[in-house]
């Protein structure tokens, strides 16, 4: 007997993998959850039937959403994560010394649990003491925070379903509010390579532009999702990831990347050119 | 067959047709779709295998002997009311057959002047008489209220042959006045009480909700199944109490309703009557829930005032309906149609309307909390970006009308076009209002005053859509020569 866990990357292309065993198969108030251990790719999270994190391919995402920033502003303090159930996001940060305070928003609170109890991997470090965690609605949390951040990270599911709200022009509004003077915010931003994709991220890009004063996309190549061609969004008041990376101070801190490195950082900020048009569309 | 609250009769009277697979040689003409493919494609195979004319197994909605008649009955009981009509052209044909039925043409019939334009239409159809009353403005937020009790028994001494009263309950803001009262004050005087409840169908299945018209004793009541209720757009009930002939009713329906009743607009009816009885009341504490929540987070975004009880005067604000949402914008220095274009082209947020103070945003069962949440963010930012000092708002006020015709003389009468800004002390010969929410702010046969000619610019400026005039940029105006 064979058992496979597909997900439709388009209406007309599908993604498998081969499935040893079904973990977890339950549905919480927002959605469905699932946990397959599979054959090459580990443990698997998916979330209403979506791919979310796979244990073998989790580091590239991680490291993308967390190092970029952090590197661009190496006295990041105080860290609103919104999302980011699996803890990978939040593992990473605790990595540096520097952070003092790490606020967690995660709508459902099955996710947290199905994964410190299944997925360690990436769940290892919301013990940690630094790391505050409120199960609640991402968009309400932090609609009441003023100057609050020195940096945003946006670790949602797609714009459709649960996440809708963290895509949206108020959102963003909101998290530029929430964050302080020199606040910086990073968002997992699709993919562009189907079509499907492309009208809510180029809306979602133009949204962001029109909040802040800086804002870039940077790209990684990350297997397990649509396309391998993945996408994330850096907005800022004040640091520009390119300029301002500072290149020594981030490797004296000594922190081992299984992805990530500075020439890397720069290098992903050069994107294809049908994802440039793309961009500048709306401009 | 007896049928009870856990039937549809129509519904199941389509559901049993489909299955007899009848050969259709009859209207309409797509036959269940076969004949207009991009259509069936666009709404459903299965929703155009319903789309079906009357026929004996599905009864006739001019003279209902079986399934539509068992509906109707049913519908009257949920509703406490001694006769329920199913109406397929909107409430607006609800609205017009209480008047017409109730008034012959030169009768009078006392009414807010804050009514929807449907209930004038009636008049310059029927030829009755409007007698105003002043609703009462609350200054603060530039709203009409309620009827006052003292105002109507001015009203009623002053024209004690008039034949009904009618009543806006709630108005589309959440207002209700004291229907029990109206309701014994107009019995004594043989009056009808009718109720223009389109804002208030659900009244009849939840708790915690003001009075509805029929538990109230009212005559009849138009209940906008469709705004509340879960139907589909344009249906809607006409309830009607005792001592109202249901014969005559139908009778008067029938002089303008289709013949063609849509099964789609009969069975979305019936089905919405049922789930509203069988779970109306769950449906309704999550709504108010919903709307308390939003109210009250909009109100620590300062800057915002969503009204609710609080403004309760036990006359003109008699009650209020806490399902609804209505936001006083004007001391963000932004008129609520401001506020309305913002929320829509900058946020993808489609509310109810905007009017120069307030928005009103209708929540229902159908929303979820995060729906919610980006209400309030976008309101937050709303605030942020665009908010500014009040200045140059102008308040709005009631404008006492001066009626010099009927509106069917005036809409009848030989008219010429001026320009809007011409037209002082000139008597109107047709509408101008904001749609939504169509209340007018001029009627034919009334006096063209400078207080409306800056009223109706203002409201351009603002960016509100303006309807009625013949001239659709609402430059010129006609008048009755």
């Amino acid at each position: 007997m064979e058992l496979w866990f597909t997900e439709h990357h388009t209406e007309h292309v599908k993604f498998s993998m081969k499935v040893k065993e079904q973990l977890v198969n339950k549905q919480s108030d927002f959605q469905h959850i699932a946990v397959l251990d599979t054959e090459e790719f580990g443990r698997v999270l998916t979330l209403d039937g979506y791919l979310m994190v796979t244990e073998k391919d989790e580091f590239i995402y991680h490291d993308m959403i967390v190092h970029v920033p952090m590197a661009t502003n190496l006295n990041i303090k105080k860290v609103l994560v919104i999302g980011a159930g699996d803890g990978g996001t939040i593992r990473e940060l605790t990595r540096y010394p520097g952070i003092e305070h790490i606020d967690m928003v995660e709508i459902d609170p099955m996710v947290v649990e199905t994964c410190k109890e299944y997925i360690p991997q990436t769940a290892c470090s919301l013990e940690d003491k630094r790391v505050h965690i409120y199960y609640e609605d991402g968009l309400k949390f932090v609609r009441r925070m003023r100057d609050e951040y020195d940096l945003i990270i946006v670790d949602s599911t797609d714009p459709f379903g649960p996440g809708e709200g963290l895509f949206t022009k108020e959102f963003y509004g909101n998290c530029y509010n929430a964050l302080n003077d020199k606040g910086i915010l990073v968002n997992q931003h699709e993919s562009t390579y189907y079509d499907e994709y492309v009208e809510a991220m180029k809306r979602a890009h133009q949204r962001i532009k029109e909040t802040f004063a800086i804002a870039k996309v940077y790209q990684a190549h990350i297997p397990t999702y649509p396309s391998g061609h993945w996408l994330f969004g850096f907005a800022s008041k004040h640091y520009d990831p390119e300029k301002d990376l500072d290149v020594e101070q981030w490797n004296a801190l000594g922190i081992k990347t299984k992805y990530y490195n500075t020439k890397l950082h720069l290098g992903a900020f050069a994107l294809p050119n049908y994802v440039k048009e793309q961009l500048s569309e709306y401009e | 067959m007896t049928y009870t609250q856990q039937n549809s009769p129509i519904h199941e009277a389509l559901v049993k047709h489909k299955k007899n697979r009848v050969v259709h040689f009859d209207v309409p003409g797509h036959k269940g779709g076969r004949g207009n493919p991009e259509l069936t494609q666009f709404l459903g195979a299965e929703c155009l295998k319903v789309d079906v004319n009357s026929m004996k197994p599905l009864d006739n909605l001019i003279h209902p002997t079986s399934v539509i008649k068992a509906a109707e009955e049913l519908a009257a009981e949920a509703f406490g009311a001694e006769a329920a009509f199913f109406m397929v052209n909107g409430t607006t044909a609800a609205v017009q057959a209480m008047i017409m039925s109730s008034c012959k043409a030169g009768e009078k019939i006392i009414m807010p002047r804050n009514v929807h334009r449907s209930a004038i239409n009636a008049l310059v159809v029927c030829g009755a008489i409007p007698v105003y009353v002043n609703p009462g403005v609350n200054r603060n937020l530039g709203i009409p209220l309620g009827m006052s009790i003292e105002e109507i028994k001015k009203a009623i001494t002053a024209n004690p042959d008039a034949k009904a009263i009618f009543v806006n309950n709630p108005t589309y803001y959440g207002i209700c006045s004291n229907l029990e009262e109206i309701v014994s004050l107009a019995h004594d005087n043989n009056m009808r009480v009718l109720v223009d409840e389109a804002h208030g169908a659900h009244f009849y299945f939840g708790e915690n909700l003001p009075i509805s018209a029929m538990a109230a004793g009212a005559d009849m009541a138009a209940a906008s199944m469709h705004k509340t209720g879960g139907s589909l757009t344009q249906s809607s009930f006409l309830l009607c109490g005792k001592g109202v002939d249901p014969g005559y009713v139908r009778q008067i329906i029938n002089l303008t309703q289709t013949t063609s009743g849509s099964y789609l607009l009969m069975a979305s009816l019936d089905i919405s009557r049922k789930h509203m009885y069988q779970h109306g009341k769950e449906i309704i504490e999550k709504t108010i829930d919903l709307s308390d929540y939003a109210r009250n987070e909009i109100n620590k975004l300062g800057g915002y005032y969503a009204f609710s009880t609080e403004i309760i005067n036990g006359d003109t604000i008699y009650n209020f309906d806490r399902t609804k949402l209505s936001i006083y914008t004007g001391d963000i220095g932004l008129a609520g149609i401001e506020v309305y274009d913002l929320l829509q082209s900058e946020y993808d947020i489609q509310i109810e309307f905007g009017d120069i103070g307030n928005i009103l945003a209708i929540i229902s069962a159908g929303d979820r909390a995060f729906e919610i949440e980006r209400l309030l963010s976008s309101l937050s930012e709303i605030k942020r970006r665009y908010g500014k000092d009040k200045v140059g708002m102008l308040n709005h006020e009631y404008i006492d009308p001066d009626v010099v015709l009927t509106p069917q003389t005036a809409f009848y009468s030989d008219k010429k076009s001026i320009l809007l800004k011409d037209s002082l002390n000139h008597i109107a010969g047709e509408f101008v209002m904001c749609y939504p929410p169509g209340i007018p702010i001029l009627a034919p046969g009334e006096r063209i005053t400078k207080d409306i000619i800056d009223y109706i610019i203002y409201a351009k400026e603002k960016g509100s859509v303006l309807t009625g005039p013949k001239d659709m940029k609402v430059e010129y105006i006609n008048i009755v020569d």
